[in-house]
This record gives structure tokens, C-alpha cells and sequence, in this order.
């Protein structure tokens, strides 16, 4: 079937579109984070997919073979996958201060203190 | 040592900011701190002196050659940048010794040095490269690194203003990670002089209307373009005054220069305007801005807050004019990069010092500053000229070619709309001044002393600027045309 041909794009396609749904429906802010997770790993797949050659095996120099993979998109994807790994990082430390500031994680009840905060401001 | 400048200039920052670590003590950081940022600006004064003399500058990382290394490009549009981005943050560092021990604890200062100076190694990386992935990695040290200057601020709301700043850019950097990886499928290349070259033989191909698109979107995240600003107020609002001063001066401005290599240098002008309608989309999503975000930043009580959404007007404007299509839009972005920077470095190192006197940024407690800090409030006052675009200003200048460029065009409708823009600056400054020379001090204000030197100085330097290049147009009007003309030119 020429639909499931690259099922792998499909599988970036899904996931994708489920992490940014997490992103944006979940008023947990770590749940949003794994929600932005999900999201930049389904970059992740997209790349690697890209360098992958039919018939071809890892990139490892060998007499045996003469085709390979391309290696240039999985160095590149590690960079990705530690800017993602700083990201999260920094993201669940500022829901721990965010908890600690607020006693709270949850958007909505974060956003209600802050109007409160303004209202009592003014 | 001359042919190594380009890779200094991102060196230096990059390996101060674990010094930083090393010396701990504040005081000692801070004076370490400027010293690298003032050898980084003299290797940018260099570097302009270079590629005036020899041309476009080509650094090939580790002695690969591209396309297989990465490359340095430095270009008489990357020098003056260089130069814009490291002049201001040496100048704003010079107020930061003051600022930050009233607004920051004792014990984090340091780790704020190390977060600027990672934020500058990012900007200037951004600049620098030749490479699209690597402008992709150098966006995200920089984009950490706000995050983590901006979570700093002493209200609680600054945490919450970065975390959604997080989201929000995190989301941007995957969309332009995405749109790399398109057009590296394509072209199977990630350098920009080379892609370039192969983007045309696959021009018409969905997937790099695909990547383009994503692209522009993840970008526009980036500069606050209006429908994708939300997280700007906040977190220009809440963050420390020099995070604020740094981040507006020059993090919003290196974006903007991302859009522009894209568009120009590595699309060209071709395939950007003509197969796709970037001119209807750049144009009313910059109009938009200039008037909604004006009207909102009327509202608000934040001061710096009230200049945030400003700054998002002011990025309508710069987006006008690349979308205007023509050389002279193109001179008008370029002056108004600059002169927007030199604008709101003026005004937030000004309200840097109401701060650290009066404690508070609330329209309110402005009530009778105008006779309390009068070189303060007139360093605010200028700028919010500026801002409005009176003559003698440099504000003045680049609506002035704004205005020019879309007459050039015949498109008078939309001079009146940038016109009433400027209206609306009238009307959110007005309220400033009112409050500050026209209204009597607060009972209960003991009264307030002017702002320290120390952050005084810079704030006046940057005012002076905004008249000096505001009368003496010559300089920067000249290097706008000549790097409007550099970029048109690569894409014939």
C-alpha cells in the first residue's frame, strides 16, 4: 500500500500533532513540558528518517559495504536531542520555583493569583 | 590572529562565561565581565575594518572547508550588527554593577553574569554563522539563557513570564529545527551560500514551501512578530532591568536579521515574494501590530510593560518594511534596527534607575519624578520621542523612510496607518509625561534622589546617540542603503 509506504512520517505526523495538543490543552506545567517533549521528538524521528537509505547500513566504514546511511542527520539530531535535554531541564526547574512562588502548578489557578496580584496592586 | 577574528568574536563570550564560574565573587565578575565584553567589541570594530578593506570574510571552522564544516560568513551586514549588539551590551553592562544589587540577591549575581554573557555568545553566533543548523543552535543557547535571566526578576511573575516564554520559544526553535531539516532534504546541504545555490533547482517542490513556511513561522515566534507576541510583555515586564534593557536592545533585533539572511540571502528575493504572497502576510500582520499593540501598551500601568507592547508595535514596523518589497522598505528596516535598539535601551536603562530609586514601575509612582529625577525622566522623555518619530530624533528618520518607501509604492493608505501609529506613541508617552511633570508626588513619597551615576551615564549615552544619528544621518543612513543593497544583490 502506497499510504503505509513511509509509515514513519506518519508516526512524526501523529506525534507531532499529539505533543503540541498536550502543549496547549494541559494546564499542568509538567505535563506541558512532556507534551513539548513528545513534540521536539517527533523532530527527532523526522531526521533520522531523512538519512536513512534503503538498503543501506549504518554508517561504519567496511569493505563489505558500499552503501550506508547518511550520518550527518544523526550528529545533528544529538545536538537536538541536548538542546531538548537543557530545555526540559530548565523547564521542570521553573516548575519547582513556579510551585514553590505560587503552591500551585496548575495554569489556571497560577493566572487567577496573578490577577489577584495586579487587582490588590492597583 | 586577524584571520581568527570571526571565531573570537564568539570565543571570548563563550569562554568567559565559565570564568565567570571559576572567580564566583560578584564584584570580581563584573569587572571581568566587561573587560571581555569590550574585547568583543573591539574585535567587532575589526571586523567592520576587515570586510571594509577585504571583502566578504570566510572562516572555516577547524580548517573544513564548506560544505563540509561549518562556515563563518562575516559580511558588511553581519559586521554593523556585530557592532550593534556588542556596543550595547557593553554600554548596558556598565549600569549593571548598580542595577542588579538592588533588584537581584547577593548570591545570584554571578550566575546572571553567566547567563549574559551566554546570551551574548548566542547572539553573536547567530550573526557570525553561515550554517543554518548552527544558527539553530546558537538561537537556543540564547534563548536559554533569557530564559534563565528573565526567571531571575524578584517578583514571582517573572518565573511564570519565563516558563511561557519557554513554551513559546521552545515551540519556535522545533518549527525552524523542522524547516532546516526540509530544506536539508532537499538540497542536502545546511550551508547558506550553498543552499542558495540549490534551493532554485527544487523551487518548486511542496517541501520547501514547506520548510520556508515553518521556517518563517518559527522565526516570527522569535521576534514577537503580533499574533505570536504573547510571550513578550511579560517577560520584558518582570525580568531584571538589565535583562530587559539587553533582551529588547538586541535579541528581537538578531531575529529579525535571521528573517532577513532567510528570506533574502538563502531563498532570495524570487522565491520569497513572488511564489508566495509574503508581501499581503508581512504587511498587514505588521500593521496589525504597529496599531493593536500601540492601543493595548495605552492601557497599561506597568511602565515596562507599557514599553514592552511598544516594543511589539515597533517590530510592526520593521516587518512593514521588509514587507514593502523594495529597496528603499529594506533601507527603512535596517535604520529602524538600529535605531529602535538605541531607542529602547534608552528608555529601560532610564527606568533601570526609577527601579533602583523608587522601587516600583507603576504608572503611580511616577507622580511628580519629572522634578524629582529630571535627567531620568528626560532620558525617558527623548526616548519616547523617539519612539513617536519627532524630528532631530532618530525615530524621526527611519519613519521617514518608511513613509518614503511606501509612497514609492503608491500604497498612501498605509502611510496614514503608520501615521496614526505614531499618534498612538503620542498618546502612551503622553500619559507618562503627565503623570511625572504634572501631577504633584504622593504624599507619603519621601523624595527621591536621581538616579545613580552609574546608570544615569549609560542611559545619556544612549540618549545622545538617539540625537546625534537623529541630526548627522549620514552614517547610518548610508550603511542601511549599502546593506539593503548587499541584500538585494545576492538575490539577483
Amino acid at each position: 500500500m502506497n499510504f503505509l509506504e513511509q509509515y514513519n512520517y506518519w508516526i512524526v505526523i501523529l506525534l507531532m500533532m499529539s505533543g503540541f495538543y498536550i502543549v496547549i490543552a494541559h494546564g499542568n506545567l509538567v505535563k506541558k513540558l512532556m507534551g513539548l517533549t513528545i513534540f521536539q521528538t517527533s523532530v527527532f524521528i523526522l531526521y533520522i528518517s531523512v538519512s536513512k537509505v534503503i538498503g543501506g547500513t549504518a554508517p561504519i566504514l567496511n569493505d563489505q559495504y558500499t552503501v550506508y546511511s547518511n550520518p550527518l542527520p544523526h550528529v545533528l539530531i544529538l545536538t537536538a536531542i541536548v538542546v531538548g535535554v537543557a530545555t526540559t531541564a530548565l523547564g521542570l526547574a521553573l516548575a519547582v520555583r513556579i510551585k514553590e512562588a505560587y503552591g500551585t502548578v496548575e495554569e489556571d489557578v497560577i493566572q487567577e493569583k496573578d490577577l489577584q496580584q495586579e487587582g490588590s496592586a492597583e | 590572529m586577524i584571520q581568527h577574528l570571526p571565531i573570537l568574536q564568539v570565543i571570548i563570550p563563550l569562554l568567559a562565561a565559565p570564568i565567570c564560574f571559576i572567580l564566583k565573587e560578584a564584584r570580581l565578575v563584573r569587572w571581568f565581565v566587561l573587560i571581555a565584553n569590550v574585547m568583543a567589541f573591539v574585535v567587532s570594530i575589526m571586523l567592520l575594518q576587515q570586510v571594509n578593506l577585504n571583502g566578504t570574510l570566510v572562516y572555516s571552522l577547524g580548517g573544513w572547508d564548506a560544505p563540509v564544516g561549518i562556515e563563518y560568513r562575516i559580511d558588511k551586514l553581519n559586521a554593523y550588527l556585530l557592532i550593534l549588539v556588542t556596543s550595547i551590551s557593553t554600554i548596558t553592562l556598565m549600569a549593571a554593577g548598580k542595577s542588579l544589587t538592588k533588584e537581584i540577591s547577593e548570591s545570584k549575581i554571578t550566575y546572571f553574569y553567566i547567563a549574559y554573557m551566554l546570551c551574548l555568545t548566542g547572539l553573536l553566533g547567530i550573526v557570525t554563522t553561515g550554517d543554518a543548523f548552527n544558527v539553530f543552535v546558537f538561537l537556543e543557547i540564547s534563548s536559554l539563557a533569557s530564559y534563565t535571566m528573565i526567571a531571575m526578576g524578584n517578583d514571582r511573575r517573572s518565573l511564570w513570564a519565563s516558563y511561557q516564554y519557554l513554551i513559546m520559544g521552545t515551540i519556535g526553535a522545533t518549527f525552524i529545527l523542522i524547516g532546516i531539516g526540509l530544506m536539508y532534504m532537499m538540497t542536502g546541504t545546511l550551508n547558506m551560500y550553498d543552499l542558495a545555490e540549490r534551493l532554485p533547482e527544487v523551487e518548486h517542490t511542496k517541501t520547501v514551501f514547506t520548510a520556508f513556511a515553518f521556517f518563517l513561522v518559527g522565526v516570527c515566534l522569535k521576534l514577537a512578530l503580533f499574533p505570536l507576541h504573547l510571550w513578550l510583555p511579560n517577560a520584558y515586564a518582570y525580568a531584571p532591568s538589565i535583562a530587559t534593557v539587553f533582551l529588547a536592545a538586541t535579541a528581537t533585533k538578531v531575529a529579525i536579521y535571521v528573517l532577513l539572511r532567510f528570506i533574502f540571502s538563502v531563498y532570495g528575493f524570487e522565491f520569497s515574494f513572488s511564489h508566495l504572497p509574503l508581501t499581503e502576510i508581512l504587511v498587514s500582520l505588521g500593521l496589525l501590530g504597529i496599531i493593536a499593540a500601540s492601543i493595548v501598551a495605552i492601557y497599561q500601568t506597568n511602565v515596562k510593560r507599557l514599553f514592552a507592547y511598544s516594543s511589539v508595535s515597533q517590530i510592526g514596523y520593521m516587518i512593514l518594511g521588509i514587507g514593502i518589497g523594495t529597496k528603499t522598505g529594506l533601507t527603512a528596516t535596517m535604520l529602524h534596527l538600529f535605531n529602535h535598539a538605541l531607542m529602547k535601551s534608552a528608555i529601560f536603562l532610564a527606568l533601570a534607575g526609577v527601579v533602583y530609586r523608587v522601587g516600583s514601575v507603576n504608572i503611580k509612582a511616577f507622580a511628580g519624578l519629572g522634578r524629582q529625577m529630571p535627567w531620568t525622566m528626560a532620558a525617558i522623555v527623548i526616548g519616547g520621542l523617539s519612539l513617536i518619530g519627532v524630528p532631530l530624533t532618530v525615530g524621526f528618520v527611519s519613519k521617514w523612510y518608511l513613509v518614503l518607501a511606501l509612497l514609492e509604492s503608491n500604497w498612501w493608505p498605509i502611510a496614514v496607518l503608520v501615521l496614526i501609529g505614531s499618534l498612538l506613541a503620542i498618546a502612551y508617552i503622553w500619559r507618562i509625561v503627565e503623570v511625572a511633570y504634572f501631577k504633584p508626588a504622593l504624599q507619603n513619597n519621601q523624595s527621591y534622589k536621581e538616579a545613580p551615576l552609574a546608570i544615569l551615564i549609560p542611559a545619556w549615552i544612549f540618549v545622545l546617540a538617539n540625537i546625534y544619528f537623529g541630526i548627522d544621518t549620514s552614517f547610518t543612513a548610508g550603511v542601511s542603503e549599502a546593506t539593503a543593497e548587499l541584500l538585494f544583490g545576492v538575490a539577483e
